[in-house]
């Protein structure tokens, strides 16, 4: 098993705007699973879809050709071209793959860096795919490591601290406005992890009531149902935003979806009831004009960040450490699997001594009349023969060294002891 | 003597709520509220004494207004703490209340005779209303400022003294609205109370002398604001400017009219 057949396909927040996610997401995973399988060269695959992120980690004997077949799989409901498609994806093979999987599972690949969703849903995904028996030695062993590499990150980095952290700030801010949050009402526009994060914070400090706003009104209706909420189109924003006392907004609208001129005339009608918005959208959904108006409190994810004193230099050391950490994981985990590729080198060294033991034992013992014993004995003196003989040369190959020697040392064992086949 | 020691308590007293406001130590704060309010009792027994001394009530001469000012915001902010606190208020209100004994402190304590016109019951009666009015818009003033304080912190998104001191805004709003709907209608009584004493004294109810005058810009001031308040929920950062704005003209009406403009209420000096 070469590392280079360890594959990650996929598109996410960075690579494909929201309207193209949209149409990649399953409603379930069962199906996408179950599609895997049929994608010939595909060994072992997990399959992993959130609002930001979909995902697939696969190894293939045939990486070509499967990723070419997973690719189509994905978009085969988007409608869109070959070369858009590829556009929109990005394909990290072999190393590249392995810390890409370490950076999601330490939610340095999110939105909101830091954020602790992302852990969960892939901890899920992977207990999916591994009941159905769709991921392997390899894959099992790497999300799992996947899993200790994002453990790692959260206890020696800070990272994590800082995604709560401005939620909590947001949290604190909102009482600094309302004084109690009690019978506030909140309006999620847009879903995302952050967003979902900071409305769970203010319903658990008694706001009472949430209403999710999306351009798709399924999404909205199946992310009101998580939090017993009411759900709206984004076209309702202006009517709700009559209502409500905190907005969180984290669409992927390109462009503003509330400029002041928007919000001034709503504020009478509000009798001035303070209005508190919170932008987590990049870029930005809401005017920073609308921090003018009375009443009227604006504050974006850097405000937020400045609030909780977390600059951004810091946050920047904190990525720094958590990049080192995946770094040594990831080491350790190619370490495992240059001695997984070792296995099977060995066995054959094992085996072809083996044979040609067995062959000259078989001829030369029948030409000679021996007593049981004797033939025991001679068949101990030969296997301890090959045994020493092979000592050294196993001792050599695991003989820990850099992948790329490694990969050496096996090719020349292979051929000093001619394993594989002429060709 | 005694104004001498109240204002020696209100000046501890004031001195402990800032050195609270900075330390945020809160066993401070328990010995300020304290000594407050031990000032508070000494300034009454003042009043009193000044009282049985006059023979009347003293509330004619500047420095017994002035006094009785201080005496009634100090009280007004005592009241309110049964009610419901308010964060750091103290600090705010304190430093008023010190400016105004130490006004009181530099005016001459002599005390007037009192023209037999003005030997009224309504007196009392309208003097101790229109200032205790005062109070209540003092603390409005209190509460104006802080809220302009905090709402600029907030806007501006730069979070230094005050941002984690004062309250809330919702908190702030609602006490300079609770200020006003107790200040303005002891307002409306004074100027009623004032109108009855003028028709008794001087045989019209209204004369237009600037203090008459300008206490009736103060009442539409705050009428207004009410008004605006109610009607068309005004709120938060306007109501607060607002509410400093009137209680300039409050002092105004006390001390301006007295000393720039003249007329019937010009013997208190």
């Amino acid at each position: 098993m070469s590392v280079e057949q360890i594959l990650i396909l996929g598109v996410n927040h960075k690579t494909a705007p929201v309207e193209v996610r949209e149409k990649l997401a399953f409603p379930d995973i069962e199906v996408p699973l179950a599609m895997l399988g049929e994608v010939p060269d595909c060994e072992e695959f997990c399959f992993i879809s959130t609002c930001n992120r979909v995902e697939v980690i696969f190894t293939s004997s045939d990486p070509e050709r499967t990723v070419r077949h997973i690719r189509s799989f994905l978009f085969a409901a988007s409608n869109l071209s070959e070369e858009k498609a590829i556009e929109y994806t990005y394909l990290h093979q072999g190393n590249e793959a392995i810390t890409h999987l370490y950076r999601v599972a330490s939610s340095l690949d999110s939105m909101v860096v830091g954020e602790p969703q992302i852990l969960g849903q892939l901890k899920n995904a992977y207990r999916e795919a591994s009941e159905r028996n769709c991921t392997g030695v390899i894959l099992n062993r790497l999300i799992h490591k996947a899993f200790s590499a994002a453990k790692r990150v959260r206890s020696e980095t800070n990272i994590g601290s800082s995604a709560v952290s401005i939620s909590y700030a947001a949290v604190q801010l909102a009482k600094k406005i309302f004084g109690d949050l009690k019978n506030k009402k909140v309006l999620l526009a847009g879903a995302g992890e952050m967003a979902e994060l900071a409305a769970e914070h203010l319903l658990s400090q008694g706001c009472t009531e949430v209403i999710v706003a999306n351009r798709t009104l399924e999404n909205a209706v199946k992310l009101a149902k998580r939090f017993k909420g009411k759900a709206v189109g984004l076209n309702e924003l202006h009517d709700q935003l009559e209502l409500v006392d905190i907005m969180v907004s984290s669409t992927g609208a390109p462009d503003l979806i509330l400029r002041k001129n928007d919000v001034q005339p709503l504020m009478r009608r509000r009798r001035n009831r303070p209005l508190f918005f919170i932008d987590i959208a990049v870029p930005r959904d809401l005017d920073p004009k609308l921090n003018n108006i009375d009443n009227v409190y604006l504050y974006d994810v850097d405000d937020l960040s400045q609030v909780v004193e977390i600059n951004k230099s810091e946050r920047h050391n904190e990525a720094a450490k958590a990049e080192r950490i995946i770094l040594d994981e990831s080491l350790k985990f190619l370490g495992w699997l240059g001695n997984m590729a070792l296995a099977p080198t060995i066995a054959d060294l094992r085996r072809k001594a083996e044979e040609i033991r067995q062959a000259e034992m078989a001829r030369t013992l029948a030409g000679l009349d021996l007593s049981a014993k004797e033939a025991k004995a001679i068949d101990k003196l030969t296997s301890s023969i090959i045994n020493k003989v092979l000592h050294n040369p196993i001792l050599h190959l695991k003989e820990d060294c850099h992948q790329s020697n490694k990969q050496m040392k096996l090719d020349m064992i292979r051929r000093f002891f001619a394993l594989d086949p002429r060709k | 003597m005694l104004f001498t020691l109240s204002y020696t308590v209100y000046v501890v007293a004031t001195t402990l709520y800032l050195v609270f406001f900075f330390s945020q130590n809160s066993k401070v704060r328990t010995v300020a509220r304290q000594i407050l309010l031990a000032a508070g009792i000494l300034h009454t027994i003042t009043i009193v004494a000044r009282y049985l001394a006059a023979g009347h009530t003293p509330l004619t001469t500047h420095h017994d207004t002035i006094s009785f000012f201080a005496w009634s915001v100090t009280w007004a902010f005592l009241s309110f703490r049964w009610r419901y606190q308010i964060k750091n208020f103290g600090s705010f209100v304190s430093p008023v209340i010190l400016a105004l004994m130490t006004v009181g402190l530099c005016s001459s304590k002599a005390i007037t005779e009192l023209p037999p016109a003005l030997q009224s019951v309504w007196l009392p009666i309208h003097a101790s209303i229109a200032i205790a009015a005062n109070g209540f818009l003092a603390l409005g003033f209190c509460g104006g400022i802080m809220y302009l304080l905090q709402d600029r912190e907030l806007k501006k998104k730069r979070f230094g003294l005050f941002y984690h001191r004062l309250p809330s805004l919702e908190a702030l709003d609602h006490l300079s609205q609770h200020c006003l709907t107790i200040g303005f209608p002891l307002l409306t009584l004074g100027i009623m109370t004032g109108s009855l004493w003028a028709k008794q004294a001087w045989g019209a109810y209204w004369q237009w002398d600037p203090k008459e005058t300008w206490s009736l810009i103060t009442w539409l001031l705050y009428a207004s604001l009410l008004h605006q308040r109610f009607a068309i929920g005004w709120r938060g950062r306007r109501t607060a400017i607002m509410s400093i704005v009137g209680f300039m003209a409050v002092l105004f009406t006390l001390w301006g009219v007295n000393f720039l403009l003249s007329g019937a209420h010009s013997y208190v000096r």
